[in-house]
């Protein structure tokens, strides 16, 4: 494929129209996605998803409309009330909140194959168009699809940032909330509902098996970046939006690549770039910040032999110290190595002959770092 | 010679009942949504063996997805373990993620792969009596019935064998550890079993079914139980009633029967939910309810013992004002009165309300107690 190609699919309406869709989808979803997160819901989605399916048959069923606003409206009702049924289920008996989920989940999504099922035995209508509602398609959403997400996705986003502070407070501290005076019932009702329009605005493109992942891979990629939610949020966004369009993009330019798990690939190549580059939680920064304390604890111990030698002399920078010597003290690793950092850093100097000695600034660290250390893993002195 | 329908319904149950063995112990252990994770990853390891090994009865797949439901744990187990995502949004990640992977490879090599998704997520149950298991011409009935058994047997065997140090470290990793019972080791044996469970039943129920099985019988049979033998046995026993009543559901509605099986698991899991003896909402309001009553009548015996022989006797004591003096609704207050003369705590005479001797020695008992 040449450039041309690129730029002749940049220009396609069809093409635009997916991939805004699969931006607003993904945007909507990362931002609900933090707050599920935070509210230890990631699986949340999940449930919610999969008991959408029977709310779209249903609505299919009763009217035979495939109007996307319907649809999507049906599978916000039973969406919810499979949400619903989750919380009700924990806080009604013993059954602990992961098996309410899967129940719920497999249970719901089992009567809505029932019900695709049913539809399909039906000889006046087909149920094709209902299908691309598992995997999602995104290739034939229409402006009024994506218009119909963008008013659910946008709606949502707008009730969250109105109602930004409560629901940070009810995420962070629900205990405090309550004391505050705020309906910590109705504000978890509500904000359950958001995440609930944010699922099912995202179906018709993703598909009900893999929505939830939506909800999850762009909050858990911009936790990584940032400790402040706003930005977290913001950044949240950003990376389900990319998602949404680099899968979008790719499952359209691919044959007979679904869009659902496409989108979901490319969210998770963020997720794996973000756990790997972010700069103080990433993994790359805590092998990085491991390495450099090593070094550090391994040039201080040279040091500190060195220093101790020379403290046994009237001058101290005056007498070099043979590099065995300091190699007989040490606990391990290349002590020349060592030897000739400290060097670099002007802690040392090189006295020919492998000899070495200590220099002012490195009596002064030395000190400085015995100082610091002073407490540390000492003893308690004998009386 | 069995006919279709029995062996069907032979199979759903076989497998129900595996399913329902091994997703106790994800219930009690709290790593029910592993089961969900586990059945939609094994896809992945079900086209990639297929793709290597090109036959889709052949042993090698089974395995190979098998290891993919490890795969899928030990994934998680390491995303939790890096302490940058919590453990639900790990297995959020992981399982689409794999799921999707193999999603993609079966829409491109659809050619090549007789499953579709559709397979995937409803099984095929229907046309599993065509699958023969004939070794040397000789019929032994369906592969798929073969496989859940094999798979029940081999679930019971390891549960039996390792039943006491999975109950121990299911219900106190902790001692678990410190007497040298290896947890991960129980651990991830079980998620073996979990994961050549859901290969063996996916096959002819379809993952959506595997959750609800795995999940589903457990749940409603720990509120009905407390203990364990009677726990597996119960979900057993549900798995395998659900399985079959789910298949005469799908041919009477004439739909999809992995779907019918997770509706009537479901309905069977909400019949205990609310009838569980003990733990059945049914059951909690109606202790509530009569908790409420015999608080509402040492109230009452309370209220009147202190007041009858008062100088306002005559308005604290009257039957029709006192629900005034205890806060109570008028309606509430009648039937509280009615249960009280019935139990023969007290008698209404000239509109006052005067207590018994029983009536006397419950508000004595109460306030003394």
């Amino acid at each position: 494929m040449s450039w041309n190609d690129v730029a002749a699919f940049w220009s396609d309406y069809t093409l635009r129209t997916v991939a805004a869709g699969a931006a607003v989808i993904g945007a909507t979803a990362g931002v609900l996605g933090v707050f599920a997160q935070l509210r230890r819901q990631s699986l949340f989605g999940d449930a919610v998803s999969h008991a959408a399916l029977p709310g779209i048959a249903l609505v299919f069923l009763l009217t035979g409309s495939k109007e996307p606003a319907a649809l999507v409206a049906g599978a916000a009702v039973t969406g919810w009330l499979g949400a619903l049924c989750v919380t009700g289920i924990v806080r009604s008996s013993r059954v602990p909140a992961d098996s309410a989920l899967g129940l719920v989940l497999s249970v719901f999504f089992g009567v809505g194959l029932m019900l695709l099922t049913w539809i399909q035995r039906r000889p006046d209508a087909s149920q094709a168009g209902l299908d691309r509602f598992l995997f999602g398609q995104a290739a034939t959403l229409l402006t009024a699809d994506v218009a119909t997400m963008a008013v659910l996705g946008g709606g949502a986003v707008l009730v969250l940032i109105l109602l930004w502070k409560e629901f940070k407070l009810l995420s962070f501290d629900p205990a405090f909330a309550a004391l505050l005076g705020l309906p910590v019932r109705r504000l978890d009702i509500l904000l359950t509902g958001l995440l609930v329009a944010a699922v099912v605005a995202g179906l018709q493109a993703v598909g009900v098996v893999l929505m939830s992942a939506m909800l999850v891979a762009p909050a858990a990629a911009a936790r990584q970046w940032t400790d402040r939610l706003a930005p977290m949020a913001a950044l949240a966004a950003l990376f389900g939006a990319a998602a949404g369009v680099g899968g979008a993009v790719a499952s359209s330019l691919t044959a007979r690549t679904p869009t659902g798990p496409a989108i979901v690939l490319a969210a998770t190549a963020i997720v794996m770039a973000s756990l790997l580059l972010a700069p103080r939680r990433g993994l790359l920064a805590g092998v990085w910040r491991r390495w450099r304390r090593r070094r550090d604890l391994r040039l201080h111990a040279v040091l500190l032999d060195l220093h101790a030698l020379a403290g046994q002399h009237g001058d101290p920078t005056a007498a070099p110290h043979a590099a065995a010597v300091l190699r007989a003290m040490a606990a391990g690793g290349s002590v020349r190595r060592s030897l000739r950092e400290l060097a670099d850093r002007g802690w040392a100097a090189d006295a020919g002959d492998d000899l070495w000695t200590i220099t002012a600034d490195g009596r002064g660290e030395a000190a400085r770092f015995l100082a610091a250390h002073a407490a540390d893993g000492r003893p308690e002195a004998a009386p | 010679m069995m006919s279709p329908q029995v062996e069907i319904q032979l199979i759903a149950a076989v497998t129900a009942a595996a399913c329902s063995l091994v997703g106790t112990f994800l219930v009690l252990r709290r790593m029910a949504m592993m089961s969900d994770a586990i059945s939609h990853s094994i896809l992945l390891g079900i086209v990639v063996a297929f793709l290597a090994v090109g036959d889709l009865a052949s042993p090698w797949l089974v395995l190979g997805a098998a290891v993919t439901g490890v795969l899928t744990v030990a994934l998680v187990e390491t995303l939790h373990r890096t302490r940058l995502v919590k453990e639900d949004a790990a297995i959020g990640l992981v399982f689409p993620a794999l799921f999707s992977l193999g999603v993609i490879l079966l829409a491109r090599h659809a050619g090549a792969v007789h499953l579709d998704t559709d397979v995937v997520l409803l099984g095929e149950l229907a046309f599993a009596p065509f699958d023969r298991f004939a070794p040397g011409g000789t019929d032994l009935g369906p592969r798929s019935l073969w496989m859940a058994g094999g798979v029940l047997l081999l679930d019971a065997a390891a549960l039996a064998l390792f039943f006491k140090e999975l109950k121990l470290a299911t219900f106190d990793a902790g001692l678990a550890a410190t007497l040298g019972f290896a947890p991960a080791l129980i651990h991830y044996g079980l998620m073996s079993l979990v994961s050549v469970t859901a290969v063996a039943s996916f096959d002819a129920v379809g993952l959506v079914l595997v959750v609800a099985l795995m999940v589903g019988p457990p749940a409603a049979a720990h509120l009905l139980t407390d203990r364990l033998p009677r726990l597996l046995g119960l979900a057993v026993l549900m798995g395998a009633a659900s399985a079959v009543g789910g298949y005469w559901l799908a041919r009477w509605l004439d739909v999809s029967i992995a779907g019918a099986m997770a509706a009537t698991v479901g309905f069977v899991f909400l019949l205990a939910l609310l009838l569980a003896p003990q733990r059945g909402l049914v059951a909690a309001a109606r202790r509530r309810a009569t908790q409420r009553l015999e608080f509402a009548l040492a109230m009452l015996a309370i209220h009147v013992a202190q007041h009858e022989c008062g100088p306002d006797a005559g308005d604290e004591c009257r039957a029709d004002r006192v629900h005034l003096h205890l806060h109570w609704e008028p309606d509430f207050s009648e039937a509280v009165l009615r249960a009280a003369e019935q139990r023969r705590l007290l008698r209404r005479e000239d509109g006052l309300v005067r207590l018994d001797e029983a009536g006397r020695d419950l508000a004595r008992g109460a306030l003394t107690r």
